[in-house]
């Protein structure tokens, strides 16, 4: 079964080339069905690869598929390979999973859209980009389907190219997340260098055979230049401008690319080079120092936004934050269940919330929602059940995988790592719960014109919003404490370091048995917290925000400006570059380029014209030329020494 | 005396069929202007010769008194030979009745000439290279003028027929002087000589060396022995252009590499001055006044000119790289030259016309598929990868450079960068210019669709996965010295 695993790639492949070649011609329902046909078919083969998977000895559990040899030069050589292992099996079931339940949605959410065919077309290749970045089994091919998925995304934000802020908004995602990779192309390339191999399996055999001292210059300069990679596509500081303002993408790619799969790419990037990053711990303090700052100014930033989606775009940001905080402790399975768990009910939320804008007719600012709940009942359910999850309180996914990185935080790493994400959750339930009460709850702010269309969207948007919601709801017990079933599926990939040992059905003596158990009370009363903060300020008293904003006006236009982050990067970066580009462009390359070159050109014409007479025509020219040539050549040979 | 039936099997096929298609023909003389049959009959002759050249035995065999040689080397020639032939045949179909020289002399006279290519490219002595030289050349004479009412084909003919007699004579002299001085036309014994006396000393030896390039230089079409190219390309019948755009010029090239390694490999610092100052001035003289043309067959001649010095860059660092290299690019150069004839054949009307550069304007949305592979064979031969030219040119400077040639590799790549020009212009003239002329509903049959298949997969996979026809070229030069 493991050998079908080519063809999880070629579906999503198939689809990209119908609806790319012929999709125009073809009619709506038909590129909606071969659209989430293809993606279908490619999640039914990834659960057959995964249960193949399963059949084997868990130490055994690797399976590679050589495609072709691809480039072969000097001692560089790249297959085009395919991986297969706990930790990539789990990803194509996220992605193919997760991405099947929103190209549905897409049907339903797009369906006016006159640019159909190209948006199924654009998520159909997205799907196999990313793919091909979790499947690569080596450093290059991983690296093509990073610049893939960053192209689609690129294709994706400013699918409404028309819109000035769209189009703005796909450029500044496409450029800020060059600066990643090109620290990311950097690394690959210092990975050759230091183990004349860029396959996974070969680099990370070296590694682990001791051949590389821990702490090793060469291994902390790889891992920090991986680690801006990920800063980049994870939108983690100082990259994760870029991700707030992609929102002006169609809603259910919000949902796909910038919350459930590609965003998590750096997360996967970390987790797959774990051997790497533990030889490193000053490149793991980095990770999880930034990691640990994002979460907590992400969240802080989401407290006060009015867009439903830029609240969750911030959100999003500050929950990879944790993900990078586990894996920077050395927490990389909670790092990965937190990506899975995060991908159901971000994933939720962001369709609930275009579930919302659908229905108001493309409203965005929660200033004029509210009292939606009775309008939108499905909406407003399956969006509780995610705002809760998000929130931490148990049984819902969210709790499991956030109190687990908030635990191995203060067991690995310090009491300051969890003191951040302990605030960061505070703040998390707090703007999610204020969310949801604008939106959702207290009198109707919607203008009349909208009231009129307010409608619950139709069913292929309302399925996959009930499916998500109960994987939000049941997704956390596949890491149950004590009992996670992640834990032991990803320990061949993460070794012994992946997670700490909780034997939590062990009776409570000794104070460190006891830790889990505080912990999830004391994160459970956080959560509370949170949300009880947010239902005094925007139910019981709503006079309250007004005061508080007044009250602290400095910190309050602070937040809501963003801590001013992108203008002080346009005065930093933007501007000076503009400038040095401007100059160069006007002096250096008009005057002086451009000269040179049409100087040459002309040369060359006119050289050519030239030459062009000596095409006469008659026999008698040519056959002169080839004398000529031969006595040349003959008093070269002969006598040319 | 060894005498091998089997070495020449390939060659007896393809008379076989050639003669084969003379009677039937003949016999079928009332049904003119229906002659599938004939083309049919052709390509199963290519296919076959294929297939027996394919399963001929792996060891290097000599044979008729050790004149004539089958190793990887010619093997992998003559597939060469018959791809370019089987693919001249698919884009002739068409062509021949709607030019309504639909004779069943032309199959004949394509596959008499493939068959003096196969000799070239076994040839162990030197008499056996020119007369496959003569069959292969004599041929293509008839060929150049096959519109026979046209002045313009006729002219081309006998144009090429004059000059090339002319070279002819120059090569035969060499050959003369080789002999004289070696006293064997052999080119292994030649070897041994050359490498007893501890290279070329003799200046008569010497003589015979650089006239033997002025011949076979004239038909590589390489500066100054170039003229006859763009009167004779665009002269000549344009699937004829085709054929000689790229067999001819392959074989001559086989012959080129056998000669010169086999048997002055010793002594390469004599002829790879010449040939590099012949490789510059072929580029440059090409690559330069291709930019000035308006006709698109006469560009396409000197586009050849241009991939002739390209090849000559090879030949000058005659390491097993360049020669390698060497056979990958005539191989790409065989798919994306008989592509891009295939489009001009395609989008041209009866008696030739529509061969204007500016008749190409806005085929892009008149005809997007058409034009895609246009600008896919533009794209290879103008070196830009993932297609097969630039693997190809890859190879070859790269093979420059590891010789020591590194001006040589520069100056190759700034031609390089000069024909992106005139290539390009093709595709921006396709995608960016309004349509001047309505193409009226193309006529186009299933073999010539059949064979732009063929070069537009041929073109990529050798772009895309070029390890393992270069594993299959690098085995293939063993044999040469």
């Amino acid at each position: 079964m493991l050998n079908l695993i080519s063809l999880v790639l070629l579906f999503p492949l198939i689809g990209t080339a119908i609806n790319g070649l012929i999709g125009k011609k073809l009619r709506k329902e038909t590129v909606g069905y071969i659209a989430c046909g293809a993606i279908g078919m490619s999640f039914f083969v990834a659960i057959l690869v995964f249960f193949g998977l399963l059949q084997l000895p868990p130490e055994s559990r690797v399976f590679e598929k050589q495609l072709f040899n691809w480039i072969e030069s000097g001692s560089f050589k790249a297959a085009a390979g395919l991986q297969v292992d706990p930790l990539s099996s789990l990803m194509i079931l996220i992605i193919t999973g997760v991405g099947f339940l929103i190209h549905i949605y897409s049907i339903g959410y797009m369906h006016h859209d006159k640019g159909y065919h190209r948006y199924f077309c654009y998520l159909n290749l997205f799907t196999f980009s990313m793919l091909l970045l979790v499947l690569g089994n080596n450093f290059l091919l991983m690296f093509i389907g990073w610049e893939a998925v960053g192209l689609c995304s690129y294709l994706l934000i400013g699918f409404w190219f028309e819109k000035k802020s769209a189009s703005d908004a796909a450029k500044k995602a496409f450029i800020v997340n060059r600066v990643g990779d090109f620290g990311f192309a950097l690394g690959i390339m210092l990975i050759f260098i230091t183990f004349d191999t860029i396959d996974f399996t070969g680099v990370f055999h070296a590694a682990s055979q001791g051949n590389i001292a821990v702490g090793s210059f060469t291994v902390t300069i790889i891992t920090l230049l991986l680690f801006m990679g990920a800063t980049g596509k994870s939108a983690q500081i100082p990259l994760y401008t870029w991700l707030p303002d992609a929102m002006e993408g169609p809603t259910p790619v919000s949902a796909l690319i910038h919350a459930a799969t590609m965003v998590t790419a750096g997360v996967y990037m970390i987790a797959r080079c774990n051997v790497l990053f533990m030889l490193s711990p000053f490149t793991m303090t980095v990770v999880a120092c930034i990691g640990a700052a994002t979460a907590l100014f992400a969240a802080s930033i989401g407290l006060v936004q009015n867009d439903i989606k830029r609240v969750l775009a911030y959100s999003t940001v500050s929950q990879l934050g944790y993900m990078f905080l586990a894996c920077g402790v050395g927490a990389f399975t909670a790092g990965v269940f937190h990506l899975m768990t995060h991908a159901f009910f971000k994933a939720l939320l962001f369709l609930g919330s275009g579930s919302v804008i659908h229905a108001l007719s493309g409203e965005q600012d929660m200033r004029k929602m509210g009292g939606l709940k009775k309008h939108i009942p499905i909406t407003y359910r399956t969006f509780l059940v995610g705002t809760v999850a998000i929130a931490g309180i148990p049984p819902f996914a969210g709790f499991f995988s956030k109190d687990e990185i908030l635990l191995e935080a203060f067991v690995r790493g310090n009491f300051i790592y969890w003191a951040v994400g302990a605030l960061a959750a505070l703040f998390t339930a707090f703007y999610m719960f204020r969310l949801l009460i604008m939106t959702f709850h207290g009198k109707s702010r919607v203008d009349h014109h909208a009231m009129e269309h307010l409608h619950e969207s139709p069913k292929n948007m309302t399925v996959p919003l009930k499916i998500l919601a109960v994987l939000a709801l049941l997704g956390g017990f596949l890491g149950i404490p004590g009992a996670s079933a992640i834990n032991g599926f990803l320990s061949p990939v993460f070794g012994e370091h992946g997670h700490v040992e909780t034997h939590g059905a062990e009776a409570c003596g000794s104070h460190a048995a006891c830790l889990p158990y505080l912990m999830m009370v004391i994160s459970t009363g956080i959560a509370i917290a949170g949300i009880y903060l947010a239902y005094l300020m925007y139910i019981k008293s709503p006079e309250l925000p007004k005061k508080l904003a007044e009250r602290f006006s400095l910190i309050y236009k602070l937040l809501l400006n963003k801590y001013y982050i992108d203008e002080i990067y346009d005065a930093l970066f933007v501007n000076p570059i503009k400038k040095i580009s401007l100059l160069l462009w006007k002096r250096v390359d008009a005057q002086l380029i451009d000269g040179t070159v049409n100087g040459v050109a002309g040369f060359v014409r006119g050289f050519g014209s030239v030459l062009r007479l000596s095409q006469t025509g008659y026999v008698r020219n040519y056959a002169f030329y080839i004398v000529a040539g031969c006595i040349f050549i003959i008093v070269f040979v002969v006598f040319g020494k | 005396m060894t005498f091998n039936i089997l070495s020449i099997l390939p060659i007896l096929v393809l008379a076989g069929f050639g003669m084969l298609v003379l009677v039937v023909d003949v016999m079928s003389a009332r049904k003119l202007g229906e002659k599938n049959l004939l083309a049919y009959l052709s390509l199963a002759g290519i296919v076959i010769a294929a297939i027996v050249s394919r399963n001929s035995t792996a060891t290097t065999l000599f044979s008729f008194n050790e004149t004539f040689t089958i190793d990887n080397y010619a093997l992998f020639f003559n597939i060469l030979f018959l791809l370019s032939t089987g693919l001249v045949i698919l884009i002739s179909h068409s062509y021949i009745k709607r030019e309504d020289i639909n004779h069943g002399e032309y199959y004949a006279l394509l596959m008499f000439s493939t068959i003096g290519m196969m000799l070239m490219a076994s040839g162990a002595d030197l008499l056996n290279i020119f007369i496959g030289l003569e069959v292969m050349s004599i041929s293509i004479y008839i060929l150049t003028g096959f519109k026979r009412s046209k002045l313009i084909s006729n002219e081309a003919s006998l144009k090429y027929f004059l000059l090339g007699a002319f070279a002819t004579g120059f090569l035969l002299y060499g050959i003369s002087l080789v002999y004289g001085t070696t006293g064997t036309i052999d080119l292994r014994q030649i070897a041994s000589f050359v490498a007893g006396k501890g290279g070329v000393k003799d200046p008569l030896l010497l003589m015979g060396m650089g006239l033997i390039i002025v011949g076979l230089g004239f038909k590589v079409a390489s500066v100054p022995f170039h003229a006859w190219v763009p009167d004779v390309y665009e002269g000549a019948p344009t699937a004829v252009t085709a054929f000689m755009s790229v067999g001819p010029k392959a074989a001559a090239f086989a012959a080129f590499m056998r000669i010169f390694l086999t048997a002055f490999g010793s002594s390469h610092y004599e002829w790879q001055k010449a040939i590099w100052i012949l490789a510059v001035l072929t580029m440059t003289v090409g690559n330069v006044v291709a930019i000035s043309q308006t006709n698109i067959k006469r560009m396409l001649a000197y586009s050849s000119i241009a991939h002739a010095g390209y090849l000559l860059v090879a030949l000058v660092a005659a390491n097993n790289m360049g020669v390698s290299g060497t056979l990958f690019y005539l191989l790409a150069y065989i798919f994306m030259n008989i592509g891009a004839f295939a489009i001009v054949i395609v989008l041209s009307q009866k008696g030739d016309v529509g061969m204007n550069i500016d008749d190409y304007a806005g085929l892009g949305f008149k005809h997007p598929m058409l034009a895609i592979a246009m600008t896919l064979f533009m794209f290879s031969m103008a070196g830009i990868p993932p297609m097969a030219g630039f693997v190809g040119k890859f190879y070859i400077f790269s093979a420059a450079i590891k010789s020591g040639y590194v001006g040589l590799a520069i100056i190759g790549v700034i031609n390089s960068v000069i024909s992106v020009y005139y290539y390009l212009r093709i595709t921006v003239i396709m995608y960016m210019k309004e349509p001047v002329r309505d193409f009226h509903p193309l006529t186009i049959s299933p073999l010539i669709v059949v064979a732009i298949a063929i070069a537009v997969v041929g073109t990529l996979h050798l772009g895309i996965f070029p390890s393992k026809v270069m594993e299959i070229a690098q085995r293939s030069i063993l044999t040469l010295r």
